[in-house]
C-alpha cells in the first residue's frame, strides 16, 4: 500500500528527469508552472482536462504522479471530511460536461445526504457523438485523472464500487483504463484501506454496446443491470435511487478529469476561469470544413470566433465560413452572423443551440442547411431507442420531408409541418434525446428559412449541394483538355481534343468528379 | 396524513403526498388517455398520452410519471395539451393499418376510440409504414405486429408479472418491434401462453383465437370463477348467443388481472356436443340422463350397501389438485369418519 510519503518520493524521482526529457522533445514548454504543448494552437487553449494529454506517458503511473497525480486524492483523504469535498466541489461550480451542464456539487450532495448501505459512482463514458472524441483522448491518453477523479467522488458521497461505462468501439481507451485500473490496485490507489484511511473504493469495466442512447444516464444504468439500453421515466432522482436501486452518482469523463485539479488548486481558482455561471474550462471537437481540426479546450465565454478562426483558422482551403453545429447532432446550427457569441452553456441556449458534449461541426458556403438538418436528424432517427411515440414516430416523419425537400419534392407547407412536429416531439419525447432531436431543424428553419424556401417553391439548392437540384454543366471557358471526360464514371461527357466538351443531362448522375479535375473551371453547377 | 393542496382544472384539491398525478386525476373523476399504463407495472412512461401542462414547468409532463406537489397548476385538457394528444394519436394512426372494419379488436381498442375522441382520421403522414410481420405460431393467440402501438405492456406483464421474459424488443427507432429472442417466433420461446400479454394489449395487436367470430359489442360477461384449480381465479366470460367466446381475467380480484393458460384459452370444450350437462345413471345397462337427486341417492344407497357387504377398507378415494383445499379436506373427512378408512389420496402427491 502507498504511503503519502511514497507518492512524495515517487513524484520527486520521476519529475526532474521527465521535464528535461519532455523540454528536450522540444513538443512543450513552460506556461508559469506548468508544462504545456507548444504551438500557434495552444496558444489561446487553457488546459485542465487535457493537461497531461500528449505530454504524459498514460501506461506510466509515476508519470501520472509526477505532474501531481493521486495528490488531490491524498488530500481529500487526509485532510478532509466527504462534507468539505463536496463544499469545495459545489463551491467550484464544476457543471457537468457530458451535455446538460447540471452542477456536479450539487449532484453529488443528493447523494452524500442520502442514507443507503451501497452507493455506486459511474463514469459516463459511452461518448457517441459522431465526430465527439474528447472523452476518448482523455481515456486514452491520461486515464489516471478519471480514476483519480472517481475515486474522490466515491470519497464524497460514500461510495466504494464505480463503474466506468466506456464504448466497446474504443479498444485503446479500454486497454489504456484496463492497464491504469491494474497500476492503481498494485500501488493501493484503488482497492482497500486507501493510504491507510480506512476508505475502500474499486473501479470495474463496463462495455457499452455500441447505442448512442446507452449514454443517456438511465439507459446506461439499464445496461448494466443487464437489460436493453432504454431510458426511464424519471421517477425519482438517479442520485437517490440509481443503479440496481441505490443512490448513484453518474458524470462525464471530463466532469471527473476536472476534479483532480479543482481540489489540488481550489475552487477559487477554478472560478478564475471562464464565465461567472460557466467556470472552467470546455473541450470542443473542432471538426468539418475547418482548417485545423482537433481537440480544443478554452475557458468557457471564449467566441465561437475565436475558436473557429484565431484557432481553427477558419474554412477550409479559402471558403466562405457560413456557419457552425455545437452540440454534436442534437445541438443547433449557429449562422455566420452570430460568430460572436461566447460559448457557454448560457449564451447557446440563447440562441437555440446547446453545449452537448463538445462537438463543434464547422459549415462553409457548400453546405445546404436542408441537407445538413436531415444529415444530423438522420442519427436520431436511428439511434431512437423506438420507446416512445414522439421520438419513433415523429423524427421519422420529419426526416421524411427533409428528404424530399431535397430531392425537390417539397410542397407547400412542408415548413409548418416539421415547426408543428419539431415542437411536438421536443415537448413530449420521454428523454434528452428525442427532446433534442429537433434542434438542428429548428435552428435552420430559423436561421435559413429562405434556404428551405428555394428548395420547395423554385426547386433550387442555393448551396448547390443537392443533387436533384443542381446540374453540371460546361461553359465556353472549356479548352478541351479531356480530362473531364477521361474522369466521368458513366461516360457523359463527350467533345473533341481542343474543343468545348458536353455533358449528357441524361447520363450524369451528379458526382462532381468532372467539377474538381477540370484545369481551367470551365464546368459550373446550376 | 401528509397531503399537498394543489390546483386541477381551476378546482382545489388536497391529495395525498407521493401519488401519482394519473391516480389522483381518475380519484377526482378526471379522465386522463392512456396507453402504456397499468397500475400493476413500473411506470414506463412510453406512449406520452397522458401528458398534462403544469404552469411554470415548461414542458408537458406525463401524468402517470409525476408525483403531485404542494402548489402545483395542473390543467388536464388545455389547448396545449390536447394539441399534443392529437399529434401523437396522428403519429400513431399514421403507422398504422386502418382495418377497424375487419378486425377482431374494433369497439374494444384504445387507439380507435382515442382518435374517435380526439378527432383524428386517417393520419398526416401515411408514408413510410413499419415493415410487416406476423407470429402465427402460438396456437392459442397471434401477434401482428402492423397493428403493434409499442406501448410495452405485454413485455412489462410477461417481465415483471409473469415473470417469464418470453418477449422483448428488437431493433431501434422505427424499426422497433416486439419479438422473441432470436426472431425465433413464439412457438419456440419459452413462451408458457399464459395469455397474459393478450389481456393487456390496448390494440388488436395480440388476439386470442376465436373459433366464433363475434364483434365486441355483441357480448355479455359474466363474472365466474376459473374451474382449473384451487387458486379460484376470477374472470369474466364472454359470450355471444349464451356461447363462450373469450375470457378476461378480473382485475378487482385476488388474481388482479392475470390468468393461466388454462383459465385464459380453454374453454371451447364448453360447448362441446360430448360434454356432460346432466348426471347419468346405468339403468338395464344403458346410461341415461337422470335428476342430481336421483344420482345421489343411487350413490349414498351404494356406499351404505357396500360399506355393509366388505366393510370400510373397501373404499379408496383420489381427489384432484383442481379442487379447493377446502374440498379436499371435507372429502378425507367423508373417507375418514363416515366411510371409515384412511384409504385417501390426492393426485398432487409425487
Ligand atoms: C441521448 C443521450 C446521450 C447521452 N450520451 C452521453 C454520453 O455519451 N456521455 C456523457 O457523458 N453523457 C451523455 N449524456 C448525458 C447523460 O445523460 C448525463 O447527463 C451525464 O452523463 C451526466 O454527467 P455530467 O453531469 O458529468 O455531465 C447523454 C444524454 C442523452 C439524452
Ligand atoms: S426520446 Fe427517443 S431515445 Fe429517448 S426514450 Fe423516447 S424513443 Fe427512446
Ligand atoms: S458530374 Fe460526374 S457523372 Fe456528371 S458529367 Fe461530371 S463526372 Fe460525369
Ligand atoms: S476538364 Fe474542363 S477544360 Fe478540360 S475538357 Fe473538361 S470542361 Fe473542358
Ligand atoms: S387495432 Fe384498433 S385501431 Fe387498429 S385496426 Fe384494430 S380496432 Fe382499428
Ligand atoms: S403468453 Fe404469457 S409467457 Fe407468453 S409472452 Fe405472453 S405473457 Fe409471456
Ligand atoms: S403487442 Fe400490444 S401490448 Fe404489446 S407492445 Fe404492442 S400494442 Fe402494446
Ligand atoms: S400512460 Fe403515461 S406515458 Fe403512457
Amino acid at each position: 500500500m502507498i504511503t503519502k510519503e511514497k507518492l512524495f518520493e515517487i513524484k520527486e524521482k520521476t519529475k526532474p528527469s521527465l521535464v528535461e526529457k519532455l523540454l528536450e522533445g522540444d513538443r512543450v514548454e513552460f506556461r508559469g508552472d506548468d508544462l504545456v504543448l507548444k504551438g500557434e494552437y495552444y496558444k489561446k487553449q487553457v488546459r485542465i482536462a487535457l493537461k497531461n494529454c500528449d505530454i504524459i506517458d498514460p501506461t506510466d503511473i509515476d508519470e501520472y504522479i509526477a505532474f501531481d497525480g493521486y495528490f488531490a486524492l491524498l488530500k481529500a483523504l487526509t485532510e478532509q471530511e466527504p462534507g468539505d469535498v463536496v463544499a469545495e466541489i459545489t463551491e467550484s461550480l464544476l457543471r457537468g460536461r457530458g451535455g446538460a451542464g447540471f452542477p456536479t456539487g450539487r449532484k453529488w450532495n443528493e447523494a452524500y445526504k442520502f442514507d443507503a448501505d451501497k452507493k455506486y459512482i459511474i463514469c459516463n463514458a459511452d461518448e457517441g457523438d459522431p465526430g465527439a472524441f474528447m472523452d476518448r483522448s482523455i481515456l486514452e491518453k491520461d486515464p489516471h485523472s478519471v480514476l483519480e477523479g472517481m475515486a474522490i467522488g466515491g470519497y464524497a458521497i460514500g461510495s466504494d464500487q464505480g463503474y466506468i461505462y466506456v464504448r466497446a468501439e474504443y479498444p485503446m481507451a479500454v486497454k489504456r483504463l484496463e492497464i491504469a485500473i491494474k497500476q492503481a490496485k498494485e500501488y493501493g490507489l484503488l482497492g482497500n484501506n486507501i493510504f491507510g484511511t480506512g476508505f475502500n473504493f474499486d473501479i470495474e469495466l463496463r462495455l457499452g454496446s455500441g447505442a448512442f442512447v446507452c449514454g443517456e444516464g438511465t439507459a446506461l444504468m439499464e445496461s448494466i443491470e443487464g437489460r436493453r439500453g432504454m431510458p426511464r421515466p424519471k421517477l425519482y432522482r438517479t442520485a437517490h435511487k440509481g443503479l440496481w436501486g441505490k443512490p448513484t452518482i453518474i458524470n462525464n469523463v471530463e466532469t471527473l478529469a476536472n476534479v483532480p485539479a479543482i481540489m489540488n488548486k481550489g475552487a477559487k481558482w477554478f472560478r478564475s476561469i471562464g464565465t461567472e455561471e460557466s467556470p472552467g474550462t470546455k473541450v470542443f471537437a473542432l471538426v468539418g470544413k475547418v482548417e485545423n481540426a482537433g481537440l480544443v479546450e478554452v475557458p468557457m465565454g471564449m467566441t465561437l470566433r475565436e475558436i473557429v478562426f484565431d484557432i481553427g483558422g477558419g474554412a477550409q482551403d479559402g471558403k466562405e465560413y457560413k456557419a457552425v453545429q455545437t452540440g454534436g447532432p442534437s445541438g443547433g446550427c449557429i449562422p455566420a452572423d452570430l460568430i460572436d457569441t461566447p460559448v457557454d452553456f448560457e449564451s447557446l441556449g440563447k440562441i437555440w443551440s446547446i453545449m452537448g458534449s463538445g462537438g463543434m461541426v464547422v459549415m462553409d458556403e457548400n453546405t445546404c442547411m436542408v441537407d445538413i438538418a436531415k444529415f444530423f436528424l438522420d442519427f436520431s432517427v436511428d439511434e431512437s431507442c423506438g420507446k416512445c411515440v414522439p421520438c419513433r414516430e415523429g423524427t421519422k416523419r420529419m426526416h421524411e420531408i427533409l428528404d424530399r425537400i431535397t430531392k425537390g419534392e417539397g410542397v407547400e407547407g412542408d415548413i409548418e409541418r416539421l415547426e408543428n412536429l419539431s415542437k411536438t416531439v421536443s415537448s413530449t419525447s420521454l428523454c434528452g434525446l428525442g427532446q433534442t432531436a429537433p434542434n438542428p431543424v429548428i435552428t435552420t428553419i430559423k436561421y435559413y428559412r429562405h434556404e428551405y424556401e428555394a428548395h420547395i417553391k423554385d426547386k433550387s439548392c442555393p448551396a448547390k449541394s443537392c443533387k436533384a437540384l443542381i446540374k453540371y454543366e460546361i461553359t465556353d471557358d472549356c479548352i478541351g483538355c479531356t480530362r473531364c471526360a477521361k474522369v466521368c464514371p458513366v461516360v457523359a461527357i463527350t467533345g473533341k481534343v481542343k474543343e468545348k466538351h458536353l455533358i449528357d443531362q441524361a447520363i450524369c448522375i451528379k458526382c462532381g468528379a468532372c467539377y474538381d479535375v477540370c484545369p481551367v473551371d470551365a464546368i459550373s453547377i446550376i | 396524513m401528509n397531503t399537498v393542496k394543489l390546483t386541477i382544472n381551476g378546482k382545489q384539491y388536497e391529495i395525498e403526498k407521493g401519488t401519482f398525478v394519473l391516480k389522483a386525476c381518475s380519484d377526482i373523476g378526471i379522465d386522463i388517455p392512456t396507453m402504456c399504463h397499468d397500475e400493476r407495472l413500473v411506470p414506463s412512461g412510453s406512449c406520452r398520452l397522458c401528458q398534462v401542462e403544469v404552469e411554470g414547468w415548461g414542458k408537458l409532463h406525463t401524468a402517470c410519471t409525476t408525483q403531485v406537489k404542494e402548489g402545483m397548476v395542473i390543467h388536464t385538457h388545455s389547448e396545449k395539451v390536447v394539441k399534443a394528444r392529437q399529434d401523437l394519436l396522428d403519429m400513431l394512426i399514421s403507422n398504422h393499418p386502418l382495418d377497424c372494419l375487419t378486425c377482431e379488436s374494433a369497439g374494444a381498442c384504445k387507439l380507435q376510440d382515442l382518435c374517435y375522441e380526439y378527432g383524428i382520421t386517417e393520419g398526416t403522414y401515411r408514408w413510410e409504414m413499419s415493415k410487416p410481420y406476423y407470429d402465427d405460431t402460438n396456437p392459442f393467440y397471434t401477434f401482428d405486429a402492423s397493428k403493434c402501438i409499442l406501448c410495452g405492456l405485454c413485455v412489462r406483464v410477461c417481465d415483471e408479472l409473469q415473470g417469464t421474459n418470453a418477449i422483448g424488443f428488437e431493433n431501434r427507432g422505427f424499426e422497433t418491434l416486439v419479438a422473441t429472442p432470436f426472431g425465433e417466433g413464439l412457438e419456440n420461446s419459452t413462451c408458457v401462453s399464459c395469455g397474459n400479454c393478450v389481456s393487456v394489449c390496448p390494440v388488436g395487436a395480440l388476439e386470442p383465437r376465436s373459433k366464433m367470430k363475434f364483434r365486441q359489442w355483441e357480448i355479455e360477461t359474466t363474472r365466474t370463477t376459473c374451474s382449473y384449480c384451487g387458486v379460484g381465479c376470477q374472470m369474466d366470460l364472454k359470450t355471444k348467443n349464451n356461447r363462450v367466446v373469450g375470457v378476461e381475467p378480473a382485475f378487482d380480484a385476488h388474481n388482479e388481472g392475470l390468468l393461466c393458460v388454462k383459465g385464459k384459452f380453454s374453454y371451447n370444450f364448453l360447448s362441446h356436443p360430448d360434454r356432460l350437462t346432466m348426471p347419468l345413471v346405468r339403468k338395464d345397462g344403458v346410461l341415461v340422463e337422470t335428476t342430481w337427486d336421483e344420482a345421489y341417492n343411487v350413490i349414498t344407497s351404494k356406499m351404505k350397501q357396500t360399506k355393509e357387504d366388505f366393510g370400510s377398507d373397501s373404499f379408496a378415494g383420489l381427489t384432484s389438485a383442481r379442487c379447493t383445499n377446502e374440498d379436499n379436506y371435507m372429502f378425507q373427512k367423508m373417507f375418514r369418519s363416515t366411510l371409515g378408512t384412511n384409504n385417501v389420496d390426492h393426485c398432487a402427491r409425487l
